[in-house]
């Protein structure tokens, strides 16, 4: 069992430092593990998952995250990704012009290059795009349409789960990944997660609903709530936050 | 706003690629412009006493024309007596191939990976009638596209071998009287290109050149002239780089095209002459008139360009619709940062029923740069039925550069489908995040996204100009990792 993540008491906020968001976060993350975070909207989820990726809006305060035994806040957004870090974003954005097999080319050829592989030409890479996007039902039009433009809000999310089978991260953070689906796309989406897990790699799955852990059953569950886990369990306790809503648990 | 901070600093500090001088020693007319200025040109270039009249009567109208200020570029006034007029590489004898061509000149080629030895090796996939400075030393392949009566070579070699040719068509595109820059080219131009694809030929490969400002304070005024008679089809490229230096470098071309019943013209240009450094000290002033006229039933033209150098851009590539059912359209790239000023677009003039032309703009502008795109779609009344699209598109790179979309549309024929369309954006730092969390880095995010912006210009392009093209918008976003 490896340690993928530790993050030890944690303070961060915006990048102006004008308001702190996450508020003394502790959360070990091993190897073969899939957490999941549960908290009221605006407790700063996404913050933690953006502090993650390395997003510049928010920057740590106190604290520090190892990943893999590297500091991680030092890495450049590039460089936590290629080491294995993946976000499934909340809402992909559209990058017009750029068709979805180009990106994903250059995104797998910049893992190859970082790890000291020969990068892909066009016919190597294609050979394997169309054989992971056929395990996902992923169409070979979709590839060929530019990335998330005109996408339905399952189309993105399956192709985020896509990009995550190829790059083969050690941790896959997904962000509210259940948002905007209907029960098939979850379905699809679930699977497809759950094909990629295994014993080397970790998921952190950040949701406010019972959905989606449903379909990914969780080793532990956190509560989250103003900027720091304020329980941890197994996943009887995301049963126990369905039944009783977040304010039982921010009364105690 | 971090991330856009950093990417600015760095197209602030991008440097020019291709900034080296080549010590050839150039033959040069002594400075400043007079009628024996021009005598001179024309008798060192052993011209007949038609063009030389007509370089004088150019220059004497030239003489009561006033610079047109309309546009949206500052600039200090140009002296043009501090100019060089005329410049040649000197070279004893003219040479017969590739082996006798000056060491030095064909090393300038290689660093501007312009393999001319390979080119030629490779058998006829594109002819190089590569022009240096102002007089044209290399002419390849010329006897094979002869065989189908193809006329490819320099002006200067037209005007000796195919007067006639020359005589009847020059300057019935763009007059002298046209404009100021385009009556000073008539009167003092050097060389430049010419083309005739005679009747029923369809060209086999792309005819291609390359231009190269050189010599100092040598203003370029070239001149390239391109027939296509009834039914036939040609290609043609051009592509420039120029070195570093701290001279403003004057550039004011003439293209003219004359295109005939069915026939059809592509003409794609990559420019990347010096813009300046980063604080807009020196680079290339591009004043250029490009026109083609489509003359004949079913006559098609198309411009391509990607424009990346220059200080100052001021170029119109314009189709004049005059046979009923020709076609014109317009596909433009201008990338401009530090202080790069560029005015450009296009007209297009229905003259003709049914004529049809379409216009996509993409203009990329980054540092303190201002870049206007300028278009007029002008029906005439006879044009019946006449329908024209337009898309001007934006993208601004940082908070300190400039966009301006000025279509003008004058109408006289109720029948006329007109559509205008203009966008605005940025690149975010949503997109920017997104591609770096996929292991992107930051410059070649923003190539991506570039290039993406613009592809359906590049796509326009001909393949292997395409693939240089490409390259050159990433070079000119070099260097932008923070």
């Amino acid at each position: 069992m490896e340690k993928i993540l530790e993050i030890n008491n944690l303070f961060a906020g915006t990048y102006d430092g004008t308001k702190e968001i996450i508020k003394g976060l502790n959360l070990t993350i091993n190897s073969g593990e899939i957490h999941a975070i549960m908290g009221p909207n605006g407790a700063g989820k996404s913050t933690l998952a953006y502090l993650l990726a390395g997003k510049k809006d928010y920057a740590p305060t106190a604290g520090q995250i190892q990943f893999c035994g590297e500091n991680l806040l030092t890495m450049k957004p590039e460089e936590r990704a290629n080491a294995g870090i993946f976000l499934s974003m909340q809402y992909p954005v559209a990058i017009p012009g750029v068709s979805t097999s180009n990106f994903l080319k250059h995104a797998l050829n910049a893992k190859r290059k970082y790890q000291g592989l020969n990068e892909l030409d066009a016919a190597d890479f294609l050979k394997i795009l169309r054989n992971t996007a056929k395990e996902l039902g992923v169409s070979p039009e979709m590839l060929k349409r530019e990335i998330n433009v005109g996408f339905s809000g399952g189309e993105k999310k399956r192709l985020e789960v896509l990009q995550m089978k190829l790059l083969e991260p050690k941790l896959a953070v997904l962000d509210e990944t259940d948002s905007g689906l209907d029960i098939d796309a979850l379905r699809t989406v679930a699977q497809g997660v759950n094909d990629l897990h295994n014993q080397n790699n970790a998921l952190l799955i950040i949701t406010h609903h019972l959905d989606l852990l449903n379909l990914i059953k969780p080793d532990f569950v956190h509560i989250y709530a103003d900027g720091h886990i304020i329980r941890s369990g197994s996943k009887e306790l995301a049963i126990e936050l369905e039944q009783n809503g977040y304010k039982s648990f921010l009364e105690a | 706003m971090t991330q856009k901070t950093e990417l600015l600093d760095e197209l602030e500090k991008q440097k020019y690629k291709y900034g080296f001088v080549t010590d050839i020693e150039a033959d040069t007319v002594s400075v400043g412009l007079n009628e024996e200025i021009i005598r001179l040109i024309s008798a060192k270039k052993n011209e007949p006493q038609w063009l030389l009249d007509w370089r004088l009567k150019a220059y004497r109208y030239w003489l009561s024309m006033t610079e047109p200020t309309w546009a949206k570029l500052s600039f200090e006034p140009i002296n043009y007596q501090s100019l060089h007029y005329y410049a040649a590489p000197v070279q004893k004898v003219k040479p017969k191939s590739l082996d006798e061509v000056d060491k030095n000149l064909l090393e300038t080629y290689n660093k501007l990976g312009i393999p001319l030895k390979e080119q030629e090796a490779l058998a006829g996939v594109v002819a190089v009638d590569a022009v240096f400075d102002s007089v044209s030393v290399a002419t390849t392949y010329r006897a094979r596209l002869a065989e189908k009566g193809i006329i490819f070579c320099s002006i200067s070699e037209a005007i000796k071998e195919h007067p006639d040719l020359v005589r009847k068509y020059l300057g019935t595109v763009v007059p002298y009287t046209d404009n100021f820059y385009a009556c000073l080219n008539s009167a003092v131009f050097t060389d430049g290109s010419f083309v005739f694809i005679p009747k029923g030929v369809h060209c086999p490969m792309e005819l291609s050149t390359y231009f190269r400002i050189n010599a100092k304070n040598t203003g370029q005024f070239e001149r390239t002239l391109i027939i296509a008679e009834d039914d036939s089809y040609v290609s043609y490229l051009e592509g420039c780089t120029a070195p570093q230096r701290d001279e403003n470098q004057l550039h004011a071309a003439i293209v003219e095209i004359v295109v005939l019943n069915n026939a059809e013209v592509k003409y794609s240009t990559v420019q990347n002459w010096y813009p300046g450094d980063e604080y807009g000290n020196g680079g290339v002033y591009n004043f250029v008139t490009k026109r083609a006229a489509c003359r004949g039933v079913n006559a098609k033209v198309s411009w391509t360009q990607v424009e990346t150098g220059s200080a100052i851009t001021w170029k119109y590539p314009s189709c004049i619709l005059q046979g009923d059912n020709s076609v014109g359209e317009f596909y433009s790239v201008a990338i401009t940062h530090h202080y790069q000023q560029a005015d450009t677009g296009t007209k297009m003039i229905h003259l003709g029923k049914n004529t049809r032309s379409k216009i996509i703009s993409k203009g990329i502008s980054a540092g303190h740069s201002n870049q206007t795109y300028r278009g007029l779609v002008d029906i005439s009344a006879n044009a019946d039925n006449a329908r024209n699209f337009s898309q001007c598109d934006s993208l601004l790179i940082g908070t300190n550069c400039g966009s301006h979309t000025v279509p003008y549309v004058r109408n006289r024929n109720k029948s006329a489908i007109l559509e205008h369309e203009a966008t605005t954006s940025k690149i975010s730092d949503e997109q920017l995040f997104y591609c770096k969390q996929r292991g992107i880095d930051e410059e070649t995010a923003v190539g991506l996204i570039v290039n993406g912006f613009c592809k359906e210009v590049m796509q326009n392009l001909p393949m292997e100009f395409a693939i240089e093209a490409a390259k050159l918008i990433n070079i000119s976003l070099e260097g932008s990792v923070g």
